[in-house]
């Protein structure tokens, strides 16, 4: 059985004084510290524009710092597969298959041969329950299915740490948790590091062992979830759920009275 | 959760209402247009050298249908080289164009010049250059068909979606494979997009040429013939070319559309 709780002792991703700084100046992120361990779930939430997808794209490597720095299992390594990133988009090519848009960053880090890299590739879309998909064109696939083919993607190279941006977003609330179930199964079988952007408090709740609540840039606290692994959908009826919602939900709108750490 | 979207083969039937559904709307606006044409004619009394009525126009059809469709091959062969052509030297160019901004700011310039340039003034220096021949129309067809898909393309190979520009920064992409799994797909739409705007313009291009051409030599494509009808005061069958051109120009275009509706199936796919 998986571990329930994230290595204590090792620390995945390290943010220390992180700051973006945009040109404009109208926006600016951070200084932003973090510690966040290996193996655990973090939910970065927050309203529209207080800096939550530049946090996620800043880990990523995808935006670079103004001051500070981030260091991750992939800047420690600079093995590009290191990463997966799952966008609020499945962003899949559509002039490409199923399994070759899941095979594609095993192609463009050039890891393995092509033989094993398709195999990996089945055996990713097998762990979304779409290998029956392979053959099909994104354009012929359903918005969830082009999501899980998304997440195979992401986990095509066994990274240890997935990157997800508002990944559910645009999907209906009953696929929502279909997918979020899928995730935590997921992280049972891989153990992997994961950060998630989302606007949605209960897919926080249920994904997540902490929740980063940001506003204007600025982290304004991390609230450990103290929900019992594992989780499935009844959790949702459940009083400590609903009292987890109502700190979170104060904490967002800035009530103080959240018991929270940074 | 788990649908699949595919599309069911159409039935020959299908096709033929298909086929119906696009020819129908076109006869029917013909059959309006030949009545005022005729009536026109008959109310205004103009002579057959300044407007001839469709009966004449079909009669010079029926009587220069051999030189017409000698012209619609070699005015078609002129237009499909100069097209071809285009095609290779756009996307060639809008490879260039892609790997350097600078190159882009440099060069661009000179493609507007090509594109902005009257094309009926500097096809007679061309002619005068390359001499009075096929060779010479097909160069004239390319100046004009060239912008519209040097355009397109360094449009499609240099507008990409921030998602997958994303992932291939993550994975490290080299700029090769950049190039060959991301810009060259994302440009192929925008290559057929503007091949098909430089169909109708590659004819366009090749007749004018001819117009010059076939003053200085026999040559039989449609322009030529237009203006040694023309200088005969042959205006029946210089209407009866003008059909034939257009003609030439939808089937060229229907081609282009066919290719194209083969070769974006997966893009077309998209909901």
């Amino acid at each position: 059985m998986p571990q329930a709780s994230p290595d204590q002792s090792t620390v995945a991703i390290q943010c220390q004084q992180a700051a973006v700084q945009f040109g404009s100046a109208v926006f600016q992120l951070g200084p932003i510290d973090l510690d966040i361990q290996a193996g655990e779930i973090v939910s970065l939430i927050g309203p529209s524009g207080c800096g939550k997808t530049t946090l996620l794209r800043a880990i990523a490597g995808l935006q670079p710092l103004s001051s500070g720095s981030i260091q991750t299992h992939a800047s420690d390594t600079n093995d590009c597969g290191e990463v997966g990133f799952v966008f609020q988009q499945p962003a899949l090519l559509p002039w490409a298959d199923t399994l070759s848009n899941v095979q594609l960053p095993l192609d463009l880090i050039s890891r393995g041969t092509k033989k094993t890299r398709q195999a990996a590739a089945i055996d990713a879309l097998r762990s979304v329950q779409l290998e029956h998909a392979s053959k099909h064109s994104p354009g012929e696939l359903s918005g969830g299915m082009q999501m899980r083919a998304s997440v195979a993607r992401a986990l095509v190279t066994e990274p240890k740490l997935l990157l997800l941006d508002e990944p559910f977003a645009a999907l209906d609330d009953m696929l929502r948790q279909d997918l979020g179930q899928l995730l935590i199964s997921l992280w049972q079988q891989r153990q992997f590091t994961a950060v998630m952007v989302t606007h949605n408090i209960a897919e926080s709740i249920m994904l997540s062992h902490r929740i980063a609540i940001m506003r204007g840039g600025k982290l304004e606290r991390v609230i450990p979830n103290p929900l019992a692994w594992p989780r499935d959908e009844s959790i949702r009826r459940t009083a400590p759920f609903g009292e987890f919602y109502g700190l979170i939900s104060d904490a967002l709108r800035g009530v103080e009275s959240v018991e929270g750490q940074v | 959760m788990s649908t699949i979207k595919t599309k069911p083969a159409a039935s020959l039937a299908s096709k033929l209402m298909q086929g119906a559904a696009t020819v129908v709307p076109l006869m029917i606006v013909a059959l309006l247009i030949l009545p005022v044409w005729q009536a026109l004619v008959m109310v205004m009394d103009w002579p057959p050298a300044v407007l001839p009525s469709p009966k004449l126009v079909f009669e010079a059809m029926y009587s220069t249908r051999a030189l017409l469709i000698g012209g619609m091959l070699t005015t078609g062969a002129a237009a499909a080289t100069g097209l071809l052509a285009a095609i290779v030297v756009g996307t060639s160019l809008g490879l260039l164009f892609s790997q350097s901004a600078r190159l882009r700011l440099a060069l661009f310039p000179y493609m507007i010049f090509l594109q902005t340039v009257p094309i009926i003034a500097i096809a007679p220096l061309l002619i005068i250059w390359s001499g009075y021949q096929f060779r010479s129309v097909v160069i004239v067809t390319v100046i004009v068909a060239l912008f519209p898909i040097t355009n397109s393309v360094t449009t499609g190979l240099i507008t990409l979606r921030k998602q997958w520009e994303d992932l291939f920064i993550l994975y490290g992409a080299s700029r090769y494979k950049k190039l060959l799994r991301l810009q060259i797909p994302n440009a192929i739409p925008y290559l057929v997009l503007g091949t098909k705007n430089s169909t109708g313009l590659a004819v366009i291009g090749a007749i004018v040429a001819e117009f010059f051409v076939g003053s200085g030599a026999s040559y039989k494509g449609l322009g030529a013939l237009m203006t040694k009808w023309q200088g005969a005061i042959k205006t029946p069958e210089v209407v009866a070319a003008l059909f034939a051109s257009t003609l030439l120009g939808l089937i060229l275009f229907a081609a282009v559309e066919l290719i194209s509706r083969t070769l974006l199936r997966r893009w077309l796919d998209k909901d």
